[in-house]
């Protein structure tokens, strides 16, 4: 019982938190964050409580379950209020609350002077709820209406700044965007509901693949719905074609894009088709796909993210590509690998996200890279925490997604994904380059600051390092806690159990790792190409190499006559592969043509039918006009006598 | 309590107090609102006190509860039968609180003939409260037939500049249908007689549900009581009276027409079209709900290009009303519980709506959405209190509108995944017309003609939120215990279900 209590507040702080700031957080001025701060304190450690006792098996291995109440009674269709806690929902606890807690105290240095605070904490608030709903709920419609929520809050801190045209337009897209991919989702809740009776997740997944065992229900059947539920996870997590809102998703202020545009929310898709295993794994050609659009997202944003100058912007076609690893594990069965890189990128990317916030701060709101540089010297913990946070990302060992990406490289050559991993290596090669390309035009390199900003810059206040520094410690040591040993890491004892199922619909079986032979080639791999992807970012961008006589006046021609042996590809990249025009000419213009078409026929079809039977009517009348008497008496007798000889002739039809 | 005549006093108060106004002076507009207040509240606490008494094992036993029988035409057997089960029992609540809210929004706004506005609105209430309440189809009739005479007098007399067009278009429009009808009610009572030899019971709907008219009949009544009910709901292709009369009706007609009026169309289908006339119904549902597909994606479609917020609101309300339509019409429990949710909360939302476009428009005198732009800056609650409607309109989980159009959607599915892909296209579409609109409200700088306003521009007063507060509460009670009306309408939508399912399909045109 008390742990059922537990997860009850868990879920009720935060929206209590939400209420209270929503109501009089105006009234609270600078102390906005008063209520909304604490109470997702105490949620986090109570989370940590529930954490613990699901990890170390205090849940079983079904984990637990419980109802609050019956939410949409419905005849046989009913819908309960039910949660569910196993240890995939713990991890997604720990990202979600930790990066979390983080955020909300960072964000009070970080929004100390916005006048929209106390909006600030409520929307947080609201959406620290809905997320924890999105992880704890047990069944289909209570996870959709979750997935919406946290939408809703994306949606409403994207446009945190809503007199910006800019803030407003990409709110909107983001919600848009979202909501393309939740048709599919709705849909494919509606296929599961219609097939096996049930959307309670274990029900349904059980009753699913007995189904197909039995023959009730059809293979293709199962990819339909498989594939239907997936364009959600494509819409929250941003994958192709669907990925286009997340960079907009940058207008929201920085601790937003660290807590929903890369640690959290995105997620929702992979948790997702992490949770729905047992469903995919029934459907190899819906796990084909899944990898498919996932490594293709991967190189796609990773493309894009070389040659961006906005240093958010470039973390998010970062977290994009990393979102596209991602699925492209859920797609070769490593789904542990999956979750793994989850992790470590939550943490990570938050991290950089924050660290991109005190640079932005730092020179007073700017964010394109071109106007940075040399900045290590005056921001030296935000310097350093994002380099942990940059080398862990580009894949350096022993930092946290060091062990993660190369288990999902890994598993994916083991699986006998070989293009997978293929086109997987490069982009861990590209990875390395954006990242330190994005380093070194912050950090190191020539200073290319506004010098009426320049004499000002300086480190950000304590309330935004320390969240870097503690996000930093796990952004370097997360990977060695729970990946060694290699194959038998933590997040595996944990994780396993859950995919258990899954491991047995694809055949795969859990083989030894051989360090010393096919694995311990693979890592030699990728750790080399992301060190020389590292590599030629810092010749190009960085350092000035004192003993090779390199000199970084030169850098900028190096970079010039780069982008010039290949101008197509560059302006490809750049233009992000034109994506936004051609979604602007196909909905805004044609689609803004098609509906003003309809609306035309309206008024002039539809509705001059209706004027014209009127005008024949009117016309009609005037000749009739001699026989309008004035006398009540004679209208009633026409009256009767219409009424008698329609029901007469109703009669007359009817008794033939 | 169970001997007091709940359901007449219900009906007679907003009629008596019509009456009583007309009594008072006319210089004392102050007191005529007050009054009409009064009755309006006191017929929403009675209205209440019903609600409270409501058992919903009992109804469901005996089908309709706290029946009120007197013979009315006994040469004919026509009654004055009232009675009430799950549906219209939430239908009827839903009323008299969509009608104290109207007469309240009102207060400001009408300043001219007050004393007649007033009393156009509690016949108005009688009207509607009679139809949600008739057992007796002639009775059923002439209270369908008393909306319209008020509904007319407020949009001719109290509207925008091009009234006139807009009240005839509207009044012709539905009677044509309800002539129709008419004729329909005549022909199965006649039918009744020449069966039973009597005229007794044949008005009586719980007499005539169960009778099986044969199929020419069944075919020709249900067409006729189709086009009633789908020109009220309305329908494509029967909606384009609504975009007139919703931009020329004042805020508070707005609110009823979109709350009340066009749910009595939906109430007719579920109430009288399906179960008198069951095999005709199942004949025509695949084409009804191809005409609601139509209405749902249409409506959104046209919504988005609209420069009016009030039309854009109006054909919103096409496509929001193709889902009651196509919940009703695809024969199965989930969808029909969600037609009637959404029944209930297009109700509060839409009428939310139109009494946010209307503070607009009482501040600005304009409505268009071009010209508008920051009020979010300007007038923070009144824009929060406007997004939240529009989010609830959305479709947000947690609000109500949600739950309705999920069981829509979920019943849709399970009869035609076809159909039901083709409306969930509005979860796309809707929060386009939605969301740019609100953008363009609410975000951005503030505008320059909402600066020209200036000091008049100002946020929202107490009284308005007394009236959008409560519809802000229920917004939420029932996203969250959305069972609250799911309780109330089991047991009458499982009877329907099952009569339409165990009536076989005639062919379309029996006649031929």
């Amino acid at each position: 019982m008390p742990m059922e209590l537990l997860v009850t507040l868990v879920l009720a702080l935060p929206i209590a938190g939400f209420g209270l700031t929503a109501l009089v957080g105006r009234r609270l001025g600078t102390r906005a964050w008063i209520v909304a701060v604490p109470a997702i304190v105490v949620t986090w450690a109570i989370a940590m409580v529930v954490v613990w006792t699901a990890l170390s098996g205090g849940f079983g291995t079904d984990g637990l379950h419980f109802t609050l109440y019956q939410w949409v009674p419905a005849g046989d269709f009913t819908i309960e209020a039910n949660f569910a806690v196993d240890n995939l929902t713990a991890v997604l606890l720990i990202v979600v609350t930790t990066v979390g807690m983080l955020v909300h105290v960072y964000s009070i240095g970080y929004m100390a002077h916005d006048p929209g605070r106390w909006r600030f904490f409520a929307y947080l608030n609201l959406f620290m709820f809905s997320m924890l709903l999105l992880v704890l709920a047990g069944n289909f419609m209570l996870l959709f209406a979750a997935w919406e929520l946290v939408g809703l809050c994306s949606y409403l801190l994207i446009g945190f700044w809503y007199p910006r045209p800019s803030a407003a337009i990409a709110a909107k897209k983001a919600f848009l965007a979202n909501r393309v991919g939740d048709v599919g989702f709705a849909l494919g809740i509606f296929a599961v509901w219609t097939t096996v009776g049930t959307l309670n997740f274990t029900d349904a997944f059980e009753r699913l693949s007995e189904g197909l065992a039995g023959g009730q229900i059809e293979a293709w059947a199962i990819t339909g719905i498989a594939l239907l539920l997936f364009c959600g996870a494509v819409g929250k997590s941003a994958q192709f074609p669907l990925h286009v809102w997340l960079p907009d998703a940058m207008e929201g202020p920085t601790p937003v894009s660290a807590l929903i545009h890369a640690a959290t929310m995105v997620n929702a898709g992979v948790y997702f088709v992490a949770r729905a295993n047992p469903l995919f794994s029934l459907s190899p050609e819906a796990m084909f796909v899944v990898a498919a659009i996932g490594i293709f997202t991967a190189i796609l944003a990773a493309s894009i993210a070389l040659t961006q100058n906005d240093i958010k912007r470039v973390l998010a076609y970062s977290t994009l590509s990393q979102l596209g690893y991602m699925f492209a594990s859920l797609g070769v069965g490593a789904y542990v690998a999956a979750i793994f890189h989850m992790t470590a990128q939550g943490f990570t990317k938050g991290l950089l996200f924050l660290g991109s916030g005190s640079v932005i701060h730092g020179v007073h709101e700017e964010q394109d890279m071109n106007r940075m540089g040399g900045l290590w010297r005056r921001m030296p913990i935000t310097h350093a925490t994002m380099l942990v946070g940059s080398l862990s990302m580009a894949g350096i060992p022993p930092l946290a997604a060091f062990f993660s990406k190369d288990e999902i490289l890994g598993e994916a050559f083991k699986n006998g994904f070989l293009w997978v991993w293929l086109v997987g290596i490069v982009v861990a090669a590209l990875t390395a380059f954006y990242m330190f390309r994005l380093m070194g035009k912050t950090f190191y390199g020539p200073s290319h600051v506004d010098p009426a900003v320049e004499p000002h810059v300086r480190e950000s206040p304590r309330s935004m390092t320390v969240p870097l520094i503690l996000l930093a410690i796990p952004a370097a040591l997360l990977g060695l806690v729970l990946g060694l040993p290699f194959g038998a890491g933590l997040i595996g004892q944990w994780l396993e159990p859950i995919f258990e199922e899954a491991q047995l619909n694809l055949g795969l079986h859990h083989e030894p790792v051989q360090i010393l032979g096919v694995d311990g080639v693979l890592i030699l791999v990728s750790v080399a190409v992301a060190t020389a992807g590292l590599a030629v970012a810092i010749r190009l961008f960085g350092f000035h190499w004192p003993l090779r006589g390199d000199d970084t006046e030169a850098q900028p021609e190096r970079v010039a006559a780069l982008t010039a042996r290949a101008p197509r590809l560059y302006r490809a990249s750049f233009r992000k592969w034109w994506f936004d025009e051609l979604n602007d000419l196909l909905f805004v213009r044609l689609g803004g043509r098609v509906a003003h078409f309809i609306w035309w026929f309206d008024r002039a079809i539809v509705d001059g039918t209706v004027n014209g039977i009127g005008d024949v009517v009117q016309g009609a009348g005037r000749d009739l006009r001699r026989i309008q008497t004035g006398r009540v008496q004679n209208y009633a007798l026409g009256i009767a006598i219409a009424l008698i000889v329609m029901a007469g002739g109703f009669l007359i039809v009817t008794a033939r | 309590m169970s001997g007091f005549p709940i359901l007449t006093a219900i009906v007679a108060v907003p009629l008596a107090g019509a009456i009583l106004l007309a009594f008072v002076p006319r210089d004392r507009p102050q007191l005529v609102r007050y009054m009409a207040l009064g009755i309006a509240l006191l017929t929403f606490g009675l209205s209440l006190a019903l609600l409270a008494g409501f058992d919903p094992a009992e109804a469901a036993a005996q089908g309709f509860v706290r029946k009120e029988v007197a013979e009315w035409i006994p040469a004919f057997g026509i009654q004055y039968k009232l009675g009430v089960d799950g549906i219209s029992l939430v239908l009827v609540v839903l009323t008299t609180l969509l009608t104290w809210i109207s007469i309240l929004a009102s207060f400001k706004p009408i300043t001219e003939r007050v004393k007649e506005y007033m009393i156009s609105f509690l016949i108005l209430e009688v009207g509607m409260l009679g139809v949600f309440m008739a057992l007796d189809l002639f009775l059923f009739y002439v209270f369908w037939e008393i909306v319209l005479v008020p509904m007319y007098l407020i949009i001719g007399i109290w509207g925008g500049p091009n009234r006139i067009y807009a009240t005839i278009k509207f009044v012709l429009y539905t009677l044509v249908g309800s002539l129709l009808m008419l004729v329909a009610i005549l022909a199965t009572a006649f039918a009744y007689q020449a069966a039973t030899g009597s005229w007794t019971g044949a008005f009586d709907y719980e007499q005539l549900r169960g009778f099986g008219f044969d199929t020419t009949l069944q075919v020709l009544a249900f067409l006729a009581f189709f086009l009633a009910f789908a020109i009220k709901v309305p329908m494509w292709p029967f909606h384009t009276w609504l975009p007139d009369a919703h931009v020329e009706a004042p805020t508070a007609g707005s609110v009823i027409l979109a709350g009340v009026l066009l749910k009595l169309g939906g109430y007719g289908f579920i109430r009288f079209a399906l179960p008198l006339f069951p095999a005709a119904a199942q004949a025509y549902a695949p084409a009804i709900i191809v005409l609601s597909l139509i209405a749902i994606v249409y409506g959104a479609i046209v919504s988005i290009v609209q420069p009016d917020l009030k039309k854009l609101v109006a054909y919103s309300s096409v496509s929001h009303m193709g889902f009651v339509t196509l919940g009703i019409f695809v024969f199965q429990p989930q969808a029909m519980d969600g037609a009637i949710l959404q029944m209930v909360n297009h109700g509060l939302i839409t009428g939310a709506l139109f009494l946010c476009v209307g503070v607009i428009y009482e501040r600005t005198h304009d409505r268009t959405i071009a010209k508008m732009g920051g009020l979010a800056a300007r007038t923070p609650v009144y824009a929060a209190i406007f997004g939240f409607f529009m989010l609830a309109s959305v479709g947000m989980p947690g609000l109500a509108g949600f739950v309705g159009e999920f069981l829509v959607f979920l019943g849709t599915f399970a009869v035609s995944p076809i159909a039901a892909a083709v409306a969930t296209t509005v979860m796309v579409l809707g929060a386009v017309y939605l969301l740019w609109m609100f953008q363009r409200v609410a975000f951005g700088p503030v505008s320059d003609f909402l600066k020209g306003v200036g000091q008049h521009l100002t946020d929202v007063t107490p009284m308005e939120l007394v009236t959008l507060t409560p519809l802000v509460a229920l917004t939420v009670l029932f996203g969250l215990f959305p069972g609250l009306i799911l309780g109330l309408i089991q047991a009458p939508v499982d009877s329907i279900i099952e009569a339409i399912t165990g009536a076989h399909p005639v062919a379309l045109l029996p006649w031929r």
